[in-house]
């Protein structure tokens, strides 16, 4: 048997297998480490490279409820790219498509939009959509949505219940102006600021100095505005009958004519014509605190005997009635705003508060047909007692014992007033 | 025929303003309409604008008392419509906005009205003052209720009415001025508020449908009898 010595080269192989299998297991041991790097480097790699956003998704589009057919709702899911991660989404375009011509970029919309209302459509057209989600450098497009054309609806069906109250209260009103013309004899209670009238001009004229009307400061589109002039004509008809002088500084223009036309009527009535004069109302300015200057200093100069403040007053009602009462005036307010009514209150002899300023015009009158209108409104007032009373019970027992019946209640009440409010 | 075709108007517009809010074919009817008022303003602002000059020039000729005001309103009158039809000092010419602060309409506007404004409106903190004194006078059992609520609510929005009641236990927090101040506005004040709305807005159902139906005819000059 020969025995093969080993060479010098053999000694070396060995040698270098061994330095080659520490280098492998090096190589093994190393090998993971390097592995988790490439691996946690890969995605931002890949970010750096690439801004193409995720597109836009589930677009749809939907008739808007209740409209004339010129409404249409768009909704989608953001992309993903805009809810989470570098949010690298700057926003989205809304591009849209009428009777299958060519998409045009509608509006831009802002990170995190999910949907969009097209107004001004035509229900006759119908309309294709697509929203593209753009980043710095790239902009996607969703899929498009299927073609759809805005219904009209002619009923507004999500009012029906403010259209059931106000029909009962309207009737209430109608039938009780009914049963006045037809002689029925109606209480209506006693209004002291508006049986103080009659006194107040009464001081004026013995005192021999003007009465001072104030209208408020808005125009005629207001209907406090409206409601004061109401008033005026009655006033206005007592003081011709009286022979005093009225003093109307106002603050619009079309208040001006339409107060010069209802005193003019009213000394017309009263039979006395030629005394009325234009003058009797001016224009002063439109300006709120420019307004008051005129008016204080009207007060302070003149004096008068009476004052009424009937009409919508803002910051410029304590003003007035301190200045009025600061010159001895006997003073008559009314206004539907409640932020006023304690300055009113605080500074006037008398005070119309609300409902009171609307109804002061039929009171004065003391026809039975405009009573009758009073008598309708408390109608509406029962209705809202019961209603409150009804709701606050239902709500405390049902929320305390939790009664079934009670939290039906509650909830039908406040389905049916939200929706009569528009909400 | 002269309240007729008014009464007429009123009550056509007015039934056709309260359907349209129940009809989507006609919501908008509403805010044209209210195209139509603006536009009959304007014109109407030409007839407030003769009437201030006629009034306070009648005033000047005839030497009434206290004319020289008169003279003052009617310079101010002249001069802001002079500056503000001609544009005069805009640097932008007669394109450029009327209320340019450069312009000598601006000039006048922020430098003489605004001021004089503030002035006015400043007036209603001594006025305040001395219609709560008169108002806070407990001559009776309600101004004496008004006086503590009032009084309670003035402390509670003062660091020393905090101060006042802070060493209180939790369990008594409803107590504290403060929260007691919360309470009074939350409470009894916003339910009166609430009542007077409800009373309003049936004040202004009933009387509109007075007006539409031609029960109410005063603001025609017309007393319905």
């Amino acid at each position: 048997m020969q025995y093969i010595r080993p060479t010098d080269g053999g000694r070396r192989s060995r040698l270098a297998f061994g330095f080659l299998s520490i280098l492998i297991v090096f190589a093994a041991l190393s090998a993971p480490v390097v592995a988790q790097d490439v691996v946690a480097d890969t995605p931002a790699d890949t970010t750096a490279v690439s801004h193409v956003p995720a597109p836009a998704t589930s677009v749809v589009v939907d008739d808007y409820k209740y409209d004339f057919g010129d409404r249409l709702n768009l909704s989608w899911v953001p992309s993903i790219d805009d809810q989470i991660g570098e949010r690298m989404v700057l926003g989205y375009i809304v591009y849209r498509s009428i009777n299958g011509g060519e998409f045009k970029p509608l509006e831009s919309l802002l990170p995190g939009a999910s949907s969009f209302e097209d107004k001004d459509l035509h229900a006759d057209s119908s309309y294709v959509y697509y929203v593209a989600a753009f980043s710095e450098t790239d902009t996607v497009p969703s899929i498009h949505t299927q073609a759809h054309q805005p219904e009209r609806e002619f009923i507004h069906f999500d009012l029906l219940w403010l259209f059931v109250i106000a029909a009962l209260i309207s009737f209430s009103v109608i039938y009780f102006i009914w049963m006045a013309r037809a002689g029925k004899d109606l209480f209506v209670r006693k209004i002291a600021g508006l049986d103080a009238v009659d006194d107040a001009i009464g001081r004026a004229t013995e005192m021999g100095r003007p009465i001072l009307f104030i209208p408020g400061i808005q125009d005629m589109d207001d209907v406090q505005t409206i409601a004061g002039l109401t008033i005026l004509g009655r006033v206005a008809k007592q003081i011709a009958d009286y022979d005093t002088r009225i003093r109307m500084p106002v603050s619009r223009s079309l208040v001006m004519t339409a107060a010069r036309e209802t005193i003019k009527a009213a000394y017309q009535i009263a039979g006395r014509p030629d005394a009325y004069s234009d003058d009797m109302v001016n224009y002063v300015t439109d300006e709120q605190f420019g307004y008051v200057a005129a008016v204080d200093g009207i007060m302070v100069r003149e004096r008068p005997a009476t004052i009424f403040l009937l009409g919508a007053f803002f910051a410029e009602s304590l003003i007035l009635a301190e200045t009025g009462n600061s010159v001895g005036a006997i003073q008559i307010a009314g206004t539907a705003r409640p932020a006023q009514l304690p300055f009113f209150i605080a500074a006037c002899d008398f005070t119309l508060i609300g409902e009171e300023l609307f109804a002061a015009s039929a009171y004065l009158s003391g026809e039975p047909k405009q009573l009758g209108s009073l008598k309708g409104q408390d109608v509406g007032k029962g209705i809202a007692m019961a209603v409150i009373l009804i709701g606050v019970i239902s709500v405390t027992l049902g929320k305390a014992f939790d009664i079934e019946i009670f939290n039906w209640i509650a909830d039908a009440l406040s389905t049916v007033f939200s929706k009569a409010g528009g909400s | 025929m002269k309240r007729q075709v008014p009464l007429l108007i009123t009550f056509f517009v007015g039934t056709l303003l309260i359907v349209s809010i129940f009809s989507p074919a006609t919501e908008n009817l509403g805010e044209e309409f209210s195209v139509f008022f603006d536009v009959i303003a304007v014109f109407a602002f030409f007839l407030g604008g003769g009437n201030l000059l006629r009034v306070h020039l009648t005033k000047i000729s005839r030497k009434r008392e206290d004319w020289v005001y008169s003279v003052v309103t009617l310079v101010g009158f002249i001069v802001m419509l002079w500056a503000g039809l001609f544009k005069i000092g805009n640097e932008g010419g007669i394109a450029a906005s009327v209320t340019e602060e450069s312009s000598l309409f601006g000039m006048v506007f922020y430098s003489v009205l605004i001021p004089l404004q503030s002035t006015m409106y400043s007036l209603l903190a001594f006025f305040i003052a001395s219609a709560s004194y008169r108002a806070f006078r407990a001559k009776n059992r309600e101004a004496t209720i008004l006086l503590v609520a009032a009084f309670i609510i003035l402390l509670g929005r003062t660091a020393f009415g905090t101060m006042l009641t802070s060493w209180m236990p939790p369990s008594l927090s409803l107590a504290e001025i403060p929260n007691l101040a919360i309470w009074i506005m939350n409470s009894p004040n916003l339910a009166g508020q609430r009542a007077i709305m409800i009373g309003i807005g049936l004040g202004v159902v009933s009387m509109s449908l007075r007006i539409i139906l031609g029960v109410e005819r005063t603001y025609l000059g017309d007393d319905g009898k």
